[in-house]
């Protein structure tokens, strides 16, 4: 390593924010891939994949990704949950890697569901 | 900059290696890789968790989910279900003890909930080895603050308004003993950390120094400023391999960052620091011995005054401070003094890193604010005693140095003062924790046996008198004790702790003089019954079988190395005396507390039976006696 100034601290702390916002337990959106049977034999797995390489490229920051199990609407598959800080859930169905791309874009990055993709809006009353 | 869904923070400290974690990592690594994870999940080896007891740990970033006693056998469950479909593995999660409830995100479980982590802060969170991780955790900001913005007695200022005391054990104020060696006037100063930690059942440091070593480091280029030394070391125990290693390494990537060296972050201040390996000797963690042992000289004490402050290393003024209390400067810069006194009592601000061991259920390492109750750190943070059914007893505190804390104390509030004041010390933060089937007499001698080994032998008072009372246990625990050895023991402890010439004798009688006060009934109980009650002492112990309570499992007689058990199966069993060697195996394997623990019977004939009875009856009614009566009868015969 090269010999450090201070707005090399600073530069690098810049750097590693999304890695430690992940593991502080700090995010502004959260994607959810629906991997049970159903999803994984639809190819989630290549949404996933999709997925990861579109927020890489992207550089989208304060984004985590997880995985769930089935989401209940089988015939939809794969499916994925998008979660905005403080906006109720979206879940986009019959995905593709092109519509996964267009939904990072425009909604975990750009901040505006993408209607034409969206299934529903919010979730399922739990009592 | 690479992105990952997950990050897999597996603990390395030593701990969770000698249980296997590394073993878990190269399992993930190789399912990671099968299932074609390796661009989602990131596998971070990090420092003690501090949880040892239920290692090796994982915790799982999102969702700070924690998972314990992984096996590498576990792993292709753990990454199918956990990460292809998302759901938490209940199977490996913490359960409470008393229903079973499996636990699943770590500061919810009540081993992390009731502590406060500022030494440890970097704990679990950071990979050890990466500066730039310890750097994103805003490490060596208070360094460039400290060089670049503030003065020499704005530094002192902040650190003595702190309140901070030294956490090696005798709690002087740091900030105090920076200002003192500020002012010496000289053309060289030194710097010193002290890792010599060496009392038995104390990992503190160790753990620190293997999970963030740069906290370590930047805490003494701060201190280099505030005193104007320009050279420093690390002085840690030999026997810390990974702790050394990981140092090494620390101080090499901050060289190459121009974090430490020559003109640090530009700002003209040079600090040199090295890692200084001492050979093994206790006495070397006392401050003048272990300058004489970095000098290359043996290590051995030296009167003060004068004090370090004005001659130290190569009598040039020196400050040695402990590897935590360093650990405590970066963030007393960057968040103030203020903030600092904000947790903890007036007179011990901040928190303290304790190493919990023994015969609690959560052995491990905690941090905790400064006055909280003794209580609270072993039932509700330790999770009691282990063994079910066993009562607690007492709680050593500041190992060979310190002494014993019994039940009725345990409200007391863990601060420096408070803690003094029940005979035992603060110390460098060891807990050794002792149910009701440890003998008080037995502990000291085993401190004593330390302390006496450990003993440099320049001075009389503790070469020879640790010698002397160090002998005398023995005699009580073989049963060659007699009328007037506890006052003896008091006797020498006073003018030990007087006379000796550094801490390590002047400590020493501590674990003596708390255990006679506390449970000097059982060391009259070694030396006028030749009973040690809890059979710990072999020659002082017999071992009979109670009848009524026998169920015949004839798990003693199978667990019996003699096998001197016999019995009919779901008949009370029977101790044959002539071949039992009195190892208490059967004591500690019986369930049903059937095995009852009378007096040494060799010495039965020295008139021992009727005070057995008498005592016997006091405490265990007449099954007791009966026991007693039975045992006596045989010896005399």
């Amino acid at each position: 390593m090269a010999r450090l100034t201070i707005d090399d601290l600073k530069r690098i702390k810049e750097k590693h924010k999304e890695e430690f916002s992940l593991r502080e337990g700090g995010y502004r959106a959260k994607v959810t891939v629906h991997m049970g049977t159903c999803g994984i034999a639809a190819g989630a797995r290549e949404i996933m994949t999709a997925l990861m390489a579109e927020l890489r490229e992207a550089g989208a920051e304060g984004v985590i990704v997880a995985t769930s199990g089935c989401a209940g609407l089988c015939s939809k598959e794969p499916l994925a949950t998008v979660e905005m800080h403080g906006q109720p859930p979206v879940k986009y169905g019959e995905l593709t890697e092109a519509k996964i791309k267009t939904i990072v874009k425009e909604h975990v990055i750009g901040g505006a569901p993408v209607e034409k993709l969206a299934l529903v809006t919010g979730s399922e009353t739990a009592y | 900059m690479e992105q990952y869904r997950a990050h897999l923070m597996i603990c390395a400290g030593t701990g969770c290696v000698a249980s296997g974690s590394l073993k878990v990592r190269d399992a993930l690594d190789v399912e990671i890789r099968k299932r074609g994870l390796e661009k989602e999940v990131k596998v971070v080896l990090t420092g003690c968790n501090g949880f040892c007891a239920k290692g090796p740990i994982i915790a799982v970033h999102p969702g700070e989910i924690f998972y314990q006693v992984v096996k590498p056998e576990d792993v292709p469950l753990l990454v199918e279900e956990h990460f292809i479909k998302g759901r938490p593995v209940e199977k490996l999660m913490y359960k409470m003890p008393a229903d079973k409830k499996a636990i699943p995100v770590m500061n919810e479980i009540p081993f992390f909930k009731h502590q406060v982590l500022r030494v440890l802060r970097n704990k679990g969170m950071i990979d050890p080895d990466s500066i730039e991780e310890y750097i994103a955790r805003d490490g060596y900001q208070a360094a460039a603050k400290a060089l670049l913005e503030m003065s020499q007695q704005e530094i002192i200022d902040t650190v003595k308004g702190s309140g901070i005391r030294g956490r090696g054990g005798a709690g002087f104020p740091t900030g105090l003993k920076w200002e003192f060696t500020s002012k010496s006037a000289a053309d060289q100063k030194y710097l010193l950390c002290n890792g010599d930690e060496g009392d038995p059942g104390a990992f503190m440091d160790r753990s620190v120094m293997e999970a963030d070593p740069h906290s370590v480091i930047e805490g003494m280029v701060i201190g280099s400023k505030a005193i104007g030394a320009t050279k420093g070391y690390i002085y840690v125990r030999a026997e810390y391999p990974l702790a050394v290693e990981r140092l090494k390494k620390a101080i090499k990537d901050a060289n190459e960052a121009g974090l430490l060296g020559r003109n640090i972050l530009d700002s003209g201040y040079d600090f040199e620091l090295d890692v200084y390996l001492g050979a093994g000797a206790f006495v070397c963690g006392e401050e003048t011995a272990l300058m004489r042992s970095i000098e290359g000289q043996r290590g051995m004490p030296r009167p003060r005054p004068p004090f370090p402050a004005h001659k130290g290393l190569w009598d040039k003024p020196t400050v040695l401070n402990n590897v935590e209390t360093f650990a405590q400067i970066a963030p007393i810069i960057l968040n103030g003094a203020d903030w600092y006194k904000s947790l903890g009592t007036e007179k011990s601000t901040g928190t303290k890193v304790f190493a919990l061991t023994g015969a609690i259920t959560n052995v491990g390492l905690v941090e905790v604010p400064m006055g909280i109750p003794l209580r609270t750190i072993i039932y509700d943070i330790g999770g009691g005693i282990s063994k079910k059914g066993k009562k607690f007893k007492a709680v050593q505190m500041g190992g060979p140095s310190g002494g014993c804390i019994p039940e009725h104390l345990l409200d007391t509030p863990v601060d420096f003062d408070s803690i003094n004041a029940t005979g035992a010390i603060m110390g460098s933060g060891g807990m050794v924790v002792m149910d009701e089937d440890n003998c008080m007499v037995s502990l000291a001698k085993f401190f004593l046996g330390f302390t006496a080994d450990e003993s440099c032998g320049k001075c009389p008072p503790c070469r020879v008198g640790t010698r002397v009372m160090l002998d005398t246990l023995i005699d009580i625990t073989e049963g060659r004790g007699k009328p007037g050895d506890v006052e003896t023991l008091l006797d020498l402890c006073e003018d030990i702790k007087a006379t000796s010439l550094c801490g390590l004798g002047q400590t020493a009688p501590n674990p003596v003089l708390t255990t006679i006060k506390y449970f000097r009934e059982e060391y009259e109980s070694h030396i006028h019954d030749k009973w040690c009650k809890t059979g710990v002492c072999r020659d002082l112990a017999s071992f009979e079988i109670d009848a009524a309570i026998c169920t015949g499992c004839g798990v003693c007689a199978r667990a019996c190395p003699q096998k001197a058990i016999t019995g009919e199966k779901k008949q009370p069993h029977k101790i044959i005396q002539e071949l039992c060697i009195q190892c208490r195996t059967c004591y500690d394997r019986c369930k049903f507390g059937s095995i009852k623990i009378g007096p040494g019977l060799k010495f039965a004939k020295a008139g021992a039976t009727n005070a057995a009875v008498a005592d016997a009856t006091a405490v265990g009614g007449p099954a007791a006696v009966a026991d007693a009566t039975a045992v006596g009868n045989r010896g005399e015969k």
